[in-house]
């Protein structure tokens, strides 16, 4: 990135402007620099909310043929940036103002954090001269978000603005992506300058290291050869490192099980024969039985998170793990990694197909892996005398959309019912909120996913309690006329937690049941959306068939099971291999 | 999907966790493969690790934030200027086991206005200034243990004395003991600062930028 020539400037007189390049925005302040940083960087889109401190960036921003997507909460302009990059592949981009707007974005930004996504939050600050003074919507913002952005920054003065935003772009989209902060004081941003930002770069001290030394391949690769239980475990990185088509030629061609951790969902096509899908928590039972009793785990650009792992103590006990991540800091973190294989996944890939010799020879093992799947179907009994069954919901609007359609969701049951039952093909088509594991994650989310693909179908999962904290976004989706469909699993609890209270707090359901719960369809009427309310079976094709034909948001209020559980599960901190099929086998 | 029995609320099927078979192996709560008869945690170990990093606001903040929230356990940290104007050093003294001692490299590391970490060898040279204040009521004795420790007497009143001694750990521990006969009123420590010893480079990147800086420094002395 450091190499790139500096900017050449559209529309100057070396490079005459042609009809379809935007016209750049002209620099006469800070706040215009700023815009012309996002311009230089290829932004074509951001989220946002107005106010006070922020007001210069987005005077600048209404000469410019960036669109903004006006939110209803700052929270929502996070994820649905967050949501954007995960699509995209580059930064989604912010603003907020200063004070309760920067505060607003902090959740999102701890969720972008968690899950690597590259987000560029702008926000804006009080003049510098007051900044101590706890004036009138101050608040720290860098001090707030350093522990939750790959970097952040205060700007300091308005020649130098745009090359900052530049570097907080090149930063968050570079490596291992993450979230970074430009905090922009108002008397920056109004300053006086004409200085034309250059080209994105990341600073001199951040190179991160893309080749795996050659010795650690070799001895990888003379590994994998030798292994009888071979299992790669993919994860988020195979998806933002583009190495999904890597992965696919790596495994097929040497005959390895392919495990996925939850953000990785699509890294691997689910219908594959290879294919065990996802491993851990909610995981399914052949998933977590190959990587208990692998031998050699090759992982790819995973953390270990402990919702993956359980226990460390009995993670993956008899396997050497050959571990490719960007980020060193992720190797030997939680699990001890034997081969470190730092670099780029598609590269390490790469590198390590060119290093195999032959494949490992392990027909049995591909068996077993196959009994695995007959022994532990992912299996749902659906009476029709009984309650709709959530992952019937699944099933049906998986069917009805496109293999290409993106599932975005919130947190709770119906988060990993849509992990379960919808099978992923392709990468970027998983959107949703796993490290930091944020309700209200799914509605904002859809919206930046739409943005970003307005010609892909977009399916978002929700409870009724984490519908219920984002929901208001459905006016940005009426008033930008997204077509996307909200699929409320409504079980009238916050269901996830009553499952626990069940599991684990004999079933005291401490706040965990809602006495009344608002119709969803009508509350959809309001905004200006298409509302369907479902209780039958026999309603679920039709309607699913109205609200995706629809062409605007709909939402459909899925009356759901009340007693229905998420199994398989593997209790925190337990075993993996000891997954409990049932609440009688926690 | 299936048609089971209208009572399962759940129709997931298979042998159940006692019936399947168990891996041998077992891991220690660091992760690491271990014997699973020999319950071996790794012993913390102390040690010093130098940070070179890029001299601009907010970087002790970001670097003892890190520090904190990872709940890496810290004995002291240090920070000051180098030769060059632009970076300071930041001096951590921690005290972890092996692999939260390469945590804490390696995290420092990824924050963007740090330049390199390194972890010093034991043979390292090692600093530490404490002041103390302790009751003037019997100077001379104080005077004697002050010579002791070669420190240095910087205030003398009727009432209070204060001591400036300089060492290693050990030594401002010894000596902090010696004084307590006196009754140390007040004392102030500065945490450790340490170097590389002979000649090896502190942070590997220095002798790059010092070579650097000496081509500059030769050029502009030709001109
Ligand atoms: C912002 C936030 N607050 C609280 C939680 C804790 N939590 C995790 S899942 C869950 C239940 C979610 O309920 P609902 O949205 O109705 O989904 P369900 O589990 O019923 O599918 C709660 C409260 C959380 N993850 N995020």
């Amino acid at each position: 990135m450091s190499e790139q020539p500096p900017a050449t400037i559209e529309g100057t007189e070396d490079e005459p402007l042609d009809g379809d390049d935007p016209i750049p925005t002209p620099v006469s302040t800070g706040a215009g620099s700023v815009i012309r940083a996002l311009e230089v960087a290829g932004v074509e889109t951001c989220f946002g909310v107005q106010g006070g401190a922020i007001m210069p960036v987005y005077d600048a921003l209404y000469d410019s043929e960036i669109r903004h997507v006006t939110m209803a909460h700052e929270q929502g302009a996070a994820h649905a940036a967050d949501a954007f990059g995960i699509v995209a592949g580059e930064p989604g981009v912010c603003l907020a103002t200063s004070g309760p707007g920067a505060t607003n974005l902090v959740t999102g930004i701890a969720d972008a954090s968690m899950d690597s996504d590259p987000v560029v939050a702008l926000t804006g600050q009080v003049p510098t001269a007051f900044v101590g003074n706890d004036a009138f919507q101050e608040t720290d913002t860098t001090g707030l978000t350093a522990p939750i952005t790959k970097t952040n920054y205060f700007a300091t003065d308005s020649d130098s603005v745009g090359d900052t935003v530049g570097e907080a772009f090149a930063v968050s989209g570079s490596g291992r992506p993450g979230p970074t902060v430009v905090d922009l004081p108002k008397d920056v941003t109004n300053g006086p300058t004409e200085k034309e930002p250059g080209e994105p770069r990341t600073p001199s001290t951040y190179d991160p290291q893309t080749e795996a030394d050659d010795e650690a391949v070799e001895r990888a690769a003379r590994t994998i050869e030798r292994a009888e239980k071979p299992v790669i475990l993919a994860g988020g990185g195979v998806i933002k490192g583009e190495a999904s088509a890597e992965l696919r030629k790596f495994a097929t061609e040497y005959g390895i099980p392919v495990v996925t951790t939850m953000p990785a969902l699509g890294a691997f096509p689910e219908d594959h024969e290879l294919a065990m899908e996802m491993a851990g928590m909610h995981g399914t039972g052949y998933a977590n039985m190959a990587i208990t009793h692998c031998d050699v785990m090759l992982a790819v650009g995973c953390r270990f998170d402990d919702r993956l792992t359980g226990g460390v103590e009995t993670f993956a006990p008899d396997a050497q793990i050959l571990h490719v991540d960007i980020d060193p800091a992720e190797i030997s973190k939680n699990v001890e990694a034997d081969v470190p294989l730092i670099g780029d996944a598609g590269t390490v890939l790469e590198q390590l197909a060119a290093e195999m010799a032959r494949a490992p020879d392990v027909p049995e093992w591909r068996e077993q892996c196959q009994t695995w799947k007959d022994e532990y179907p992912m299996d749902y009994a659906a009476p029709e005398d009984r309650p709709l069954r959530p992952e019937f919901v699944v099933e049906a609007l998986d069917e009805a959309t496109p293999e290409d359609a993106i599932v975005t969701t919130g947190v709770g049951q119906h988060q990993m019912w849509a992990c379960q039952y919808w099978t992923y093909r392709h990468p970027r088509t998983w959107v949703s909120s796993h490290g930091l594991g944020t309700m209200g994650y799914g509605l904002p989310a859809a919206i930046g996913a739409k943005v970003a693909e307005p010609d892909r179908q977009v399916v978002c999962f929700e409870g009724d309690g984490s519908f219920l904290m984002t929901c208001q976004e459905l006016a940005v989706a009426v008033r930008e006329n997204l077509d996307i469909t909200v699929a409320v699993l409504n079980n009238a609890a916050v269901g996830m937690v009553r499952q626990w209270q069940d599991a684990f707090f004999e079933g005291r359901h401490s706040a965990s049941q809602y006495p009344w719960v608002p119709a969803f369809d009508k509350l959809a009427e309001a905004f200006g959306a298409q509302g369907f309310a479902v209780h039958e079976y026999d309603e679920v094709a039709e309607t699913i068939e109205a609200a995706v034909a629809y062409d605007g948001p709909s939402v459909i209020d899925f009356h759901i099971d009340p007693g229905a559980n998420v199994y398989p599960m593997v209790p925190s901190g337990g075993d993996n291999g000891q997954f409990a099929l049932s609440e009688d086998q926690l | 999907m299936s048609e089971q029995g209208p009572q399962q609320v759940n129709g997931l099927q298979g042998p159940a966790p006692e019936e399947r078979p168990r891996p041998t192996g077992r891991r220690n709560s660091q992760g690491i493969r271990i014997d699973p008869e020999v319950e071996a945690e790794p012993e913390p170990r102390r040690t010093v690790i130098s940070a070179l990093v890029e001299n601009e606001p907010g970087v002790l903040a970001k670097a003892s934030g890190l520090v904190s929230r990872r709940q890496f356990n810290i004995e002291s940290l240090t920070v000051g200027t180098t030769t060059n104007p632009e970076t300071s050093r930041i001096t951590l003294v921690i005290e972890e086991p092996e692999p939260g001692i390469r945590q804490v490299e390696k995290q420092l590391e990824k924050l963007i206005p740090v330049i390199s970490v390194q972890e010093l060898s034991a043979d390292a040279i090692r600093r530490e200034l404490v002041v103390l204040k302790v009751h003037g009521d019997e100077p001379d004795k104080v005077q004697a243990v002050t010579e002791m420790y070669d420190g240095t007497v910087l205030d003398a009143g009727p009432r209070t004395i204060s001591i400036e001694i300089t060492g290693d750990e050990g030594k401002i521990d010894d000596a902090i003991d010696a004084f307590q006969q006196f009754g140390i009123r007040e004392l102030a420590r500065t945490g450790q600062t340490a170097m590389a010893r002979g000649d090896v480079w502190t942070t590997d990147i220095e002798e790059e930028r010092y070579e650097r800086m000496h081509e500059d420094w030769r050029k502009h002395d030709q001109q």
